[in-house]
């Protein structure tokens, strides 16, 4: 599979298809890896594949650095390759700009990732080419998509404000939950607006609140489930328990899975006339 | 004395100037009484109304929000309200899901001419808040100090 991947690699900079290429490289230690921009052909034995390719390099299509580089091949995951299409729906990216590799997935991380128990895109649903062998994507249910969050929602209502009270504050501001995230695209993100200042910059409980919250809010209707902001955020923090919940809501609500179809209208950007009345007197 | 520290929640109104702060004014118009616990906000669209408006004003010492603007189909901007409609369908349990009881966040729809259902409405959003009580949650994380909310009450 890394010699399909390195050849890919090495066509597409030959025939400059590509100006770089987006992947994994080898770590400090064997179960880490590094995410690496190759731009000579020459180079692409440091490319890899294995369980610890954990990161999502979309996160650099928003980067200027790796911009700067030129037209990029990617390699992605499934779950990796779900950001592809939000981007694309929400303009960021043409889909012509970029070269999709995608590798077939059984699980990343040692013990595997929360996001992997249930996925159902162990071969890319969007790709140029695909690297390895493809596997049957499996469906869940709804109620198996997000049974994790079960324990919680079951919680009572003074439960469930200590137990995120003691969460949120533990967050020291750092903001790398937004810095990793692929979709959290803008220039100016809210927290830096002081005119007015409409999130406490200092890491006290009531702006740790508003930020987090705000930043989930966000991402409602668009977050793909890759679990980087939780993986890391220094304060372990569950943070995609929020990401999860609001994915739950949009699909019961809107019957709109993110990053699944590119085809589908975003769906806090679009309404329809008969969506839900409950909460409204 | 008793009638002083008698509890009287903070209500803050987020209206749409079209409908429901018409509706509002229709109702002093008609001399119709209702309590005087809410502060309205006048907006210009339900659509218009960032969800960080609503944490603000928790954040600012308020026990309970309302938001409402017109009926779906009457918006003067067309789509706004369903636009907002979509959006407090997340943002809702969201919140409470992070613990904060939906019925300190209501939602109504109230057209220019129902001056009545906005006082319905603002009495049934106050009677409800102050059966909960004041936000001692909120209020406490809002105290400035070094261990504000990690004291247990």
């Amino acid at each position: 599979m890394i010699e399909a991947l390195r050849k890919k690699a090495e066509e597409l900079l030959r025939s400059k298809t590509v100006d770089v290429v987006y992947g994994y490289g080898e770590g400090s230690v064997p179960e880490r890896t590094r995410p690496v921009f190759i731009t000579k052909p020459e180079d692409v034995n440091k490319l890899t594949w294995n369980k610890y390719c954990v990161y999502n390099l979309t996160t650099y299509l928003k980067k200027q650095e790796a911009r700067k580089l030129g037209k990029p091949a990617i390699v992605v995951k499934g779950c990796d390759a779900k950001t592809i299409t939000v981007l694309i729906k929400e303009s960021q990216i043409k889909r012509e700009d970029i070269y999709i590799i995608g590798v077939t997935c059984t699980g990343i991380g040692e013990p595997p990732a929360t996001k992997c128990k249930a996925c159902d895109v162990n071969t890319p649903l969007i790709y140029d080419e695909l690297i390895g062998e493809k596997i049957e994507n499996k469906e869940f249910s709804f109620d198996e998509r997000y049974a994790e969050l079960d324990e919680y929602e079951k919680l009572s209502e003074k439960e469930k404000w200590d137990f995120w009270q003691k969460q949120f504050a533990k967050c020291i501001k750092c903001y790398a939950c937004s810095s990793i995230c692929p979709l959290c695209f803008c220039d100016r993100c809210i927290v830096d607006k002081n005119q007015p200042q409409w999130i406490d910059p200092s890491a006290h409980p009531r702006g740790n609140l508003s930020w987090n919250v705000t930043r989930a809010y966000h991402l409602a209707g668009r977050c793909i489930n890759c679990e980087e902001c939780q993986r890391v955020c220094p304060a372990d923090i569950p943070l995609n328990l929020l990401n999860k919940k609001l994915a739950k809501e949009t699909e019961k609500n809107f019957k709109y899975r993110s990053g699944y179809n590119v085809d589908d209208e975003l769906a806090m950007a679009t309404y329809k006339e008969d969506d839900s009345e409950d909460i409204f007197k | 004395m008793s009638d002083e520290t008698k509890f009287e929640p903070r209500i803050v109104a987020f209206l749409c100037n079209w409908c429901t702060y018409a509706g509002a004014d229709l109702a002093g118009t008609g001399r119709k009484q209702y309590q005087a616990n809410v502060r309205v906000i006048k907006l210009p669209c339900t659509g218009g109304i960032d969800p960080l408006f609503l944490i603000k004003a928790f954040e600012r010492g308020a026990d309970g929000i309302l938001v409402s603007g017109c009926h779906p189909g009457d918006c003067h901007y067309n789509s706004g309200n369903y636009h907002a409609r979509r959006r407090w369908n997340v943002f809702r349990p969201l919140l409470e899901f992070c613990g904060i009881n939906p019925e300190r966040i209501q939602f109504s729809w109230i057209s220019a001419a129902e001056g009545g259902k906005w006082v319905e409405t603002i009495n049934g959003v106050v009677d409800s808040v102050r059966a909960l009580g004041p936000f001692e949650g909120y209020h406490k994380i809002n105290a400035i100090g070094p261990d504000a909310s990690s004291e247990k009450s």
